[in-house]
């Protein structure tokens, strides 16, 4: 009943010395992408879907993805959310075109076979033929040709559905720890979506998820970041994972925009960087605790974004070895009142495909994947912090890539 | 649509202005973008599916010339990108004289992309959605929205549209 086929073989050999070399045929093999479509995605892993502030109401229903698999997740007369494959039983067609919408029944348009918003079918069209001429065999039963319902799970309008109904509670999949980040912001609090942005990033999924378990590189790379004191390697900061080590964050706290000896090395500063328009950047405290960036990656598909008061829901779906889109989803809270909102929309200005912070990094995706794919016997060097995968309290680390990769090789049986 | 009359001049005028505006990010002079706007203009490029909507998230969103500036400072100075080249065409204008001179314009444009390792590709199809008025005899943007159809941005917009 999923949409899992069977197993490929791999002739493929992670190198002997561990998860602190990543060989690049990773990132661009074929079997290795089919495999994780598999095993990851569609494994036994909570895979981020929907916020429920897109569905608010019966019949509402939004277009989504687990891994490259089309799927609708949808709001019931009951008031439950629902998820299921958007592949027709019949013969495959994908039923819903509609981003977002509203409706009693999904009608697949080429033979009108018919499901509810639970993804139960509930109708065929001449299924007993034309005047006893054809129509379905005599034994045919609508409830054994429903769509592939999936498993959901809703932390306080963060709505997550799995492939396997066997995957471990949520709490437990998530741990303590990740738990109590995704509730701080998720925190019972009405949604409020503010926008979308999409973009189709040319390079491989995993060196996304990278890219944010990577802090050591925003202390370099992001200029805009570093001389606005909104991210520096000098700050009190860390990178934390679960037990398993297949979620991770970065914890970042504010600080002063001016040199000290930890930005000596950072020749790309800008010390005298002023804004012309201050606004742009007017971070405000809304959350216990002083923490002012946490970014999260759970496994397998989000990154959950709290950058000052800029949230938002990046959603990786993967379009094949070599590219993925990146589906954002920018939101705050209904009882923002207008200045949050002026200022989450200014923010919001760092983030996405114009951003002036995450152009940085779609732009050096780009350029890993361009000289990574043609080298896939390579390998790339992941020792910054040690050979370990412990956490640590400071960014000048590479732990958390390392523990993904763990991860990753006892999934993928690597 | 039977519309009043547009004086040929002003028409021509606003063309210019577009004209203009299109050279000025085609050719990379940059710090003149900012100088086709008012002080106080408002500038966005949102995606359809959020203006349709009613969503105000853009994926770019000044709301003052000196944001303008901002955004072309952090181009020239703190982004790290790909070099490449980009070419605004902009069509199909039309034109409503509003109250206290404001005069709205809209058009269709496309913005090609080149990089130097590909075929030029669309960047951005969309429609302008802006009010002009005229401060000390020349035209400038009031407000100016990109509002694109290209859902999916191919990469990163690093330009404004």
């Amino acid at each position: 009943m999923t949409a899992v086929a069977t197993d490929n073989v791999l002739e493929r050999r992670w190198p002997e010395a561990g998860v602190h070399h990543v060989p690049y045929w990773v990132y661009s093999d074929a079997d290795i992408y089919k495999r994780e479509m598999e095993r990851i995605f569609c494994g036994k892993a909570w895979n981020y879907v929907a916020l429920d502030a897109e569905i608010p109401n019966s019949g509402d229903y939004k277009r989504s993805w687990i891994g490259d698999r089309p799927i609708v997740v949808t709001r019931d007369e009951a008031g439950e959310i629902n998820a299921f494959v958007n592949r027709c039983a019949h013969r495959g067609v994908q039923f819903c075109k509609h981003n977002l919408g509203n409706t009693n029944e999904f009608i697949c348009p080429y033979h009108q076979w018919t499901y509810n918003l639970k993804g139960n079918l509930i109708g065929v069209p001449l299924r007993r033929g034309i005047k006893n001429k054809g129509g379905m065999p005599a034994d045919f039963k609508r409830e054994d040709h429903g769509l592939d319902i999936l498993k959901v799970h809703n932390h306080n309008g963060a709505v997550f559905a799995s492939f396997d109904h066997e995957v471990e509670p949520y709490k437990e999949y998530l741990g303590e720890r990740f738990y109590g980040f995704m509730d701080r912001v998720f925190n019972g609090k009405s949604l409020k979506i503010l926008g979308y942005s999409r973009q189709l990033i040319p390079s491989n999924w995993k060196l996304m998820f990278e890219n944010l378990k990577d802090p050591y590189h925003a202390t370099l790379l992001h200029v805009f970041l570093i001389s606005f004191g909104l991210f520096r390697g000098d700050q009190e900061s860390a990178s934390l994972m679960d037990v398993t080590g297949r979620h991770a964050a970065l914890v970042n706290r504010r600080g002063e925009q001016k040199a000290t000896e930890g930005t000596a090395e950072m020749a790309r500063m800008l010390e005298d960087y002023k804004l012309a328009d201050p606004r742009l950047i007017d971070p405000k405290k809304e959350y216990d605790g002083d923490a002012t960036v946490i970014m999260q990656t759970l496994w397998p598909n989000l990154i959950m974004q709290q950058q000052s008061n800029s949230l938002a829901m990046r959603h990786i779906i993967p379009r094949g070895p070599e590219k993925f889109e990146l589906a954002w989803t920018f939101f705050g809270y209904e009882d923002d009142d207008e200045e949050m909102v002026a200022r989450r929309l200014r923010q919001a200005n760092l983030m996405g495909p114009a951003g002036l912070v995450s152009i940085d990094d779609s732009e050096v995706l780009k350029m890993s994947q361009d000289s990574i794919s043609p080298f896939p016997d390579s390998e790339g060097l992941y020792e910054m912090g040690g050979r370990g995968t412990e956490d640590h309290n400071h960014i000048v680390t590479e732990t958390a890539i390392r523990a993904f990769y763990k991860v990753y090789r006892e999934v993928m049986g690597l | 649509m039977s519309k009043a009359k547009i004086d040929p001049v002003l028409k021509f005028e606003i063309e210019d202005l577009y004209a203009e505006y299109a050279d000025v990010l085609d050719l990379m002079e940059l710090e003149r973008w900012p100088e086709l706007f008012t002080e106080n203009a408002f500038y966005d490029v949102i995606p359809r599916e959020n203006y349709d909507r009613d969503l105000p998230l853009a994926i770019m969103r000044c709301e003052s010339r000196a944001m303008m500036e901002d955004r072309v400072r952090a181009i020239r100075e703190t982004l790290m990108f790909e070099p490449r080249y980009i070419r605004h065409l902009i069509s199909s204008f039309r034109i409503t004289p509003g109250a206290d001179g404001e005069i709205g314009v809209t058009a269709n444009y496309l913005v090609l992309e080149t990089l130097s390792d590909e075929m030029t590709k669309i960047l951005n199809a969309g429609r302008y959605v802006d009010t002009l008025v005229r401060e000390d005899g020349v035209l400038r943007f009031k407000e100016k929205r990109c509002v694109y159809d290209s859902t999916v941005v191919p990469n990163s917009l690093i330009y404004p549209v």
